[in-house]
């Protein structure tokens, strides 16, 4: 067997079941039930790449998503994903993966230079050097985000699908461990609808780590025994893969699963590699376990220091020992565990334990296993050579524990674990904006549940187990059983029926000793022995210090300076030792320090998961109208208006844009041209009420609107500014047709509604959004009612059917109502029809006009016609700053009739004052010259910008009608300036000489 | 989507057909024991009024023969027309296509003398069924409404999302929900459910 640390017998694999994986391009043998990880520990590899800044060669340092320094580029081409944690990715066959941030191999990294030349790196090196002058920073960037790349992005399109869902439960449990998993049995019997998750593969969280003896059978039997109860509730979702990565406002939680991922990235088959959940939770219980909190010793970088608990894990869940001889650093009981079963699994272990006396049931059994201690120790020196460790260095700790003494004792090792103790894994609460308190005697934040949480008030969370720092086993089991019957008697049920029994064999825990930054021969950050507080990031005790020497003494400023917990572990193992540095320092208790804030997302997620199913198509919708069959068959390029997709224009034979919307022009005025209108916004409103409601919304008078008569108005906000334009049709007493345009629709529908329900509910009126009730299909130009006399018997001569009027008829046998309005200014009929006859009406009016050349239009022909005529769009001729008397629309204004939107605006100083921006036509010198829209007006040509502007291009086109280009615009004063001349400069440095005129370009 | 044949359907005078065409092209699409399927051309008026207004309550129901609901996200309906809350003072009756304009009238003058709106929406929106076992699951992926069938239970309705979709949701029974969708969303809605129902884990 080339698996050379794998143990003969023992953790949760399928021995059966060999998977052959590659890592920087070697293959390797690993089995079903592996990570990377344990796969790699197993076939003794465990130098896995180069640090972030110093380049130092770094191996697998825990067993879990804590991991700071397995950092791997997972898959190649399209399939590759950065940074994925060794300890996190299941192994499946043919996994390829490799080291990142090393070059050119993992053994020889040319970046290590920066190991030597780490004096000249200190922290806060970036912003110290490159940012003078600040000009230069765009150049240095692009070398530091090479040489401290954190791997590759894919180049290549997502080939694998993902999927969104929304869920909701009575009580969320957060993690599978053993109080998680007793939280879940609690609710769930008793109905309560729960979900639990965990980021795992596999349910039992810490007992997968353990080998204790739960009710007097082994954690495995106790786990399949609580996990065959829980499938039997039809109530009970269980999620294993999947992380919670936010926990928000309002009990508002997300969490990722990794649905199919594990069977590798050629897979997909029908179900997506990963799916969000969007969960509403009436009750949550966090459960996360807690973190084993390293020791900050010198050179405690090196390939081969590991967490003592990620040895455990490597022995129970994967069969894996990942040294021979293995010395033990530890300022706690927790580790004697480790020492104990390495020990049973055939390594030789040395326990240097920083107390002075450690005692106590534990001890006794070490002890009485031969294991050898070193006691009031600790390691100075790690001799590290060829990607192994060969012995560490040990000196003996002074009295209070800040210097050394003695002489230096070498003690030959392959592995070293350390332990610190345990840090709560608090992140979600703190996410969810909940108060943390600091335990003095455990040394750790927990949970403040006993402070109210403004933003989830109503639904406290109940935070237990490891992460509430209960580290016994029996206090998990049975808090978790009652914070699952608490929440679920908080959703309202009844929860006295249920009960727990638990018996487990725990030996007492002697005291820690509270000291986790641990002295060697020289003054930490002087020498070449580095304390590491913060591997990730290589962020060292030294980086800490000269942040508060230069005035950062603030937890955030020293979290920025150093780069602390920035890293994509976002600082899991190092937060609680930065703080511990901090506060000695500052001579102070970390409570006083602080925390920084925990952020979402818990583990970094992948944007194929944000995004979800929401790709492509289904990125953002398109509106479409029910003539849109007959434009995508008659080749129409689309404009977005909104989300609508909209005729851009026709174009036929390879036309050219340009081609297509000049023919389409010179159709419309000499013969006829069809337009879709079907995307104007169109109101009913319906109440006696209705025209007094008019009066106030427009800005013309509406008493007088005779039923079958149209009116064109213009809306203002109250700051008499025009916000919107239309014409609304009296249909009969009390009952109105209103349009708006097609951007403006819910605008003006909310506007509407806002002053009915808040200022008016008096008033009797109803308004019904109809838009998409009618498609409307415009006939515009001098032979549009030969073509409609075709479809109708109605009479539609002028004097029946007079402009502004309305009038309903059959057209090609369609129930519709006709609209004698025009947005070209030529002879026009707006016919609306129920969407359901929107086709069968666009394809008659055709058919009926093919004998005049009938020409189909798009949007842009359309604003060509009517800016020949002088007629606004709003929100491109006008921009919020524009009254009616800046447009030279004074006439829509009534003076005689009340109060109405905007009115008390005119006489503010700015909006009555004389020569402002007037909206004026414009003539180039030039003829063929159509400038941009947004080109700026001048009096003055300068030689470069800035130049002092008067205006700007609103509206430009080329005009064939015209026979010119022709263009508006907002200028300064402009109405007293027409037939003067100015200067246009174009952004290619050339200018244009213009003359303002009247903006009606085609006169009646 | 590909663009099919519209359907024929009988027009406004009893001698000519028009054709009619309906936003999903009257399409059906199955999966495994999942169907989904436009339900197209069914009658829909909204309707306005003041439900304190006992007279109003009473003049609807002497129409449609259908009481009010006055609860909110609850229909009422008989064999001929589904009344659905929309709101306090805002409703919409489903009713067959032809018969529209003469509910309508008859709401018209039954309600002349009291404050009201009625106001044919029949082509605004076109209505999706989906049936099957996975029908909530589908659902969940774009919905955020609790579906569970013990708070959203059959025969309750609710104006909510899908996507970025405003909807009208119906629960005719534990695996058939009918979704009404503006005419310009449908396709958009449609593309989503069937990308939803190729996903289904099987």
């Amino acid at each position: 067997m080339n698996q050379k640390n794998r143990l003969e017998q023992g953790g949760r694999l399928n021995r059966t079941k060999p998977i052959r994986f590659w890592y920087d391009n070697k293959g390797y043998e690993g089995y079903a039930g592996d990570t990377l990880a344990s796969a790699l520990l197993a076939n003794g590899v465990n130098l896995i790449g180069r640090s972030f800044k110093y380049h130092r060669p770094r191996g697998i340092f825990s067993a879990g998503s804590e991991e700071p320094n397995a950092l791997v580029q997972l898959e190649k081409g399209a399939y590759t994903e950065p940074n994925r944690r060794a300890t996190e990715v299941e192994l499946y066959e043919g996994l390829t993966a490799c080291s990142q941030n090393c070059w050119p191999s993992v053994n020889f990294d040319i970046g290590a230079i920066n190991s030597v030349l780490s004096r000249l790196f200190p922290a806060g090196f970036y912003y110290k050097t490159f940012m003078w002058p600040q000009s230069l920073w765009m150049t240095y960037e692009k070398f530091i985000r090479k040489a401290a790349g954190l791997g590759v992005s894919p180049m290549e399109p997502d080939p694998d699908s993902y999927d969104k869902t929304y869920a909701h439960c009575d009580v969320l449990v957060v993690g599978g461990g053993p109080a998680g998993i007793q939280a879940t049995l609690a609710a769930g019997k008793v109905g309560a609808r729960v979900m639990l998750v965990d980021e795992k593969n596999v349910f039992g969280g810490s007992l997968l780590s353990d080998n204790v003896e739960i009710n007097g059978i082994s954690t495995q039997e106790w786990i399949d025994q609580q996990l065959n109860e829980l499938r039997k509730l039809e109530n009970v979702t269980l999620l294993n893969r999947t992380t919670l990565t936010g926990y928000y406002d309002y009990n508002f939680l997300v969490a990722n699963q990794r649905v199919n991922e594990h069977l590798g990235s050629n897979q997909s088959g029908n179900a997506p590699k990963e799916r969000l959940w969007k969960i509403r939770a009436k009750q949550v219980v966090l459960a996360t376990g807690a973190i084993e909190r390293p020791l900050v010793f010198a050179d405690n970088d090196r390939p081969g220091v590991m967490l003592a608990n990620a040895i455990r894990t490597y022995i129970h869940r994967f069969g894996v020992l990942p040294g021979k001889e293995i010395t033990i650093l530890t300022n706690n009981d927790s580790a004697y565990y480790t020492a104990l079963d390495a020990t049973e699994a055939g390594a030789k272990v040395v326990i240097v334990d920083i107390r002075h006396n450690p005692g106590g049931e534990l001890f006794e059994k070490a002890e009485q296993a031969g294991i050898k201690f070193i006691t009031n120790s600790t390691i100075t020196g790690i001799d590290y050579a060829k990607g192994k460790i060969r012995q560490v260095e040990i000196m003996q700790l002074d009295g209070d524990g800040q210097g050394v003494t003695g002489s230096k004792s070498q003690l030959p090792c392959d592995l070293v674990g350390v332990s610190g103790g345990w840090t709560p894994t608090v992140h979600l609460y703190s996410q969810a904006k909940g108060k943390l308190k600091f335990l003095d005697d455990k040394h750790c934040f927990v949970a403040d549940t006993e402070t109210p949480n403004k933003l989830n008030q109503n639904n406290p969370s109940f935070s237990v187990g490891a992460c509430h720092a209960n580290y016994g086993l029996r206090d998990c089991l049975i808090k978790g059983f009652d914070a699952g019957k608490s929440a679920a008697q908080a959703v309202g049920f009844e929860t006295t029926e249920i009960t727990s029994e638990i018996s487990c064999n725990e030996p007492e825990s002697a005291p820690i000793r509270p000291l986790w930054i641990l002295p060697c021969d020289h003054p930490v950050g002087k020498g070449k022995k580095k304390h590491f507080h913060e591997l990730h990031n290589d962020s060292t005790v030294a980086d800490i210090e000269l942040a508060a020497r230069e005035g950062f003494e603030s937890v955030e400023h020293v979290k920025r300076y150093t780069t602390t917990g920035m890293g994509t572990d976002q600082g899991k193992t190092s937060n609680l030792n930065a703080l511990s540095v901090l506060s000695n320092l500052r001579n102070t208790s970390i409570p006083a320090v602080g925390t920084t804030t925990f952020r979402p997302p818990f583990t970094p997620l992948t944007l194929g998961s944000i995004v979800g199913q929401e790709r492509r198509e289904l990125f953002l919708q398109k509106r479409k109208t029910a003539m849109h069959p007959w434009h995508d068959r008659n080749g129409a390029v689309y404009e977005d208006v909104g989300d609508w997709k909209r005729p851009f224009y026709f174009p036929t034979h390879n036309e050219s844009m340009h081609d297509a919307v000049q023919r389409e022009c010179l159709a419309v005025r000499n013969s006829s041209g069809l337009l879709d209108a079907s995307t104007l916004g169109k109101i009913d409103l319906q109440g006696r009420d209705v025209s007094k409601l008019l009066n106030l919304l427009y800005t013309n008078a509406w008493s007088k609107l005779a039923p079958g008569k149209c009116r064109y108005g213009l809306m203002l906000n109250e700051h008499g500014m025009v916000f919107d334009d239309g014409v609304t049709t009296c249909l009969k007493e009390n009952h109105y047709h209103m349009t708006t345009t097609s951007g403006g629709a819910a605008r003006v529908m909310s506007w509407v509604e806002e002053w009915l329900q808040t200022e008016w509910p008096d008033m009797e009126v109803y308004a019904t959004s109809v838009t998409e009730q009618w498609a409307v299909a415009s006939l515009n130009g001098p032979n549009s009612r030969k073509i409609l006399e075709k479809l109708t018997d109605h009479p539609i001569d002028d004097e029946s059917f007079p402009f502004m009027s309305m009038r309903e008829m059959n057209i090609a046998d369609i129930p519709a109502r006709v609209f004698r309005i025009s947005f070209t200014g030529e002879l026009a009929f707006e016919i609306n029809v129920p969407a359901r006859y929107g086709l069968a009406l666009w394809e008659a009016v055709i058919q009926a006009g093919k004998e005049f050349d009938i020409t189909p239009y798009g949007t842009e022909a359309m604003h060509v016609l009517r800016a020949e005529r002088g007629f606004i769009i709003v929100g491109q001729d006008t921009d919020g700053t524009v009254t009616p008397m800046d447009l030279g629309m004074d006439w829509i204004v009534s003076k005689k009739k009340g109060d109405f939107f905007g009115r008390r605006s005119f006489v503010r100083s700015d909006t009555a004052r004389e020569r402002r921006k007037r909206l004026v036509g414009i003539l180039t010198e030039d003829p063929n010259i159509v400038l941009p829209e947004g080109a700026h007006l001048v009096e003055k040509l300068k030689d470069k910008p800035p130049m002092d502007m008067i205006g700007h291009i609103t509206s430009s086109y080329m005009s064939p009608n015209v026979g010119r280009s022709i263009a508006m615009a907002l200028v300064k004063d402009g109405f007293n300036r027409k037939g003067q001349s100015f200067h246009v400069p174009l952004i290619d440095g050339s200018s244009q000489k213009v003359t303002l005129t009247d903006p009606v370009f085609i006169d009646t | 989507m590909n663009d099919q044949q519209p359907q024929v359907a009988s027009g406004s005078r009893a001698d000519a057909v028009i054709k009619t065409t309906s936003p999903a092209y009257n399409r059906k699409r199955t999966e495994g024991d999942n169907t989904l399927v436009e339900l197209p051309w069914i009658g829909k008026i909204n309707l306005r009024g003041n439900p304190e207004d006992s007279r109003f309550v009473e003049k609807i129901k002497s129409v449609i023969e259908v009481e009010l609901p006055l609860e909110s996200n609850t229909q009422h309906h008989n064999n001929s027309v589904t009344v659905y809350w929309l709101g306090p003072d805002e409703w919409l009756i489903h009713c067959k296509i032809d018969r529209v304009q003469e509910l309508m009238a008859e709401l018209g003058s039954q309600l002349s003398s009291i404050h009201h709106a009625v106001t044919d929406v029949s082509d605004y929106y076109t209505v999706l069924q989906i049936q099957g076992p996975n029908a909530t699951t589908l659902l969940r992926k774009g919905c955020p409404l609790d579906l569970h069938p013990e708070v959203f239970k059959s025969s309750h309705c609710s104006q909510t999302r899908f996507g970025h979709a405003s909807i009208l949701l119906h629960k005719l029974d534990s695996s058939t929900f009918n979704i009404q969708i503006r005419w310009s969303y449908t396709e958009y809605l449609w593309d989503y459910l069937v990308t939803a129902l190729d996903a289904v884990d099987r």
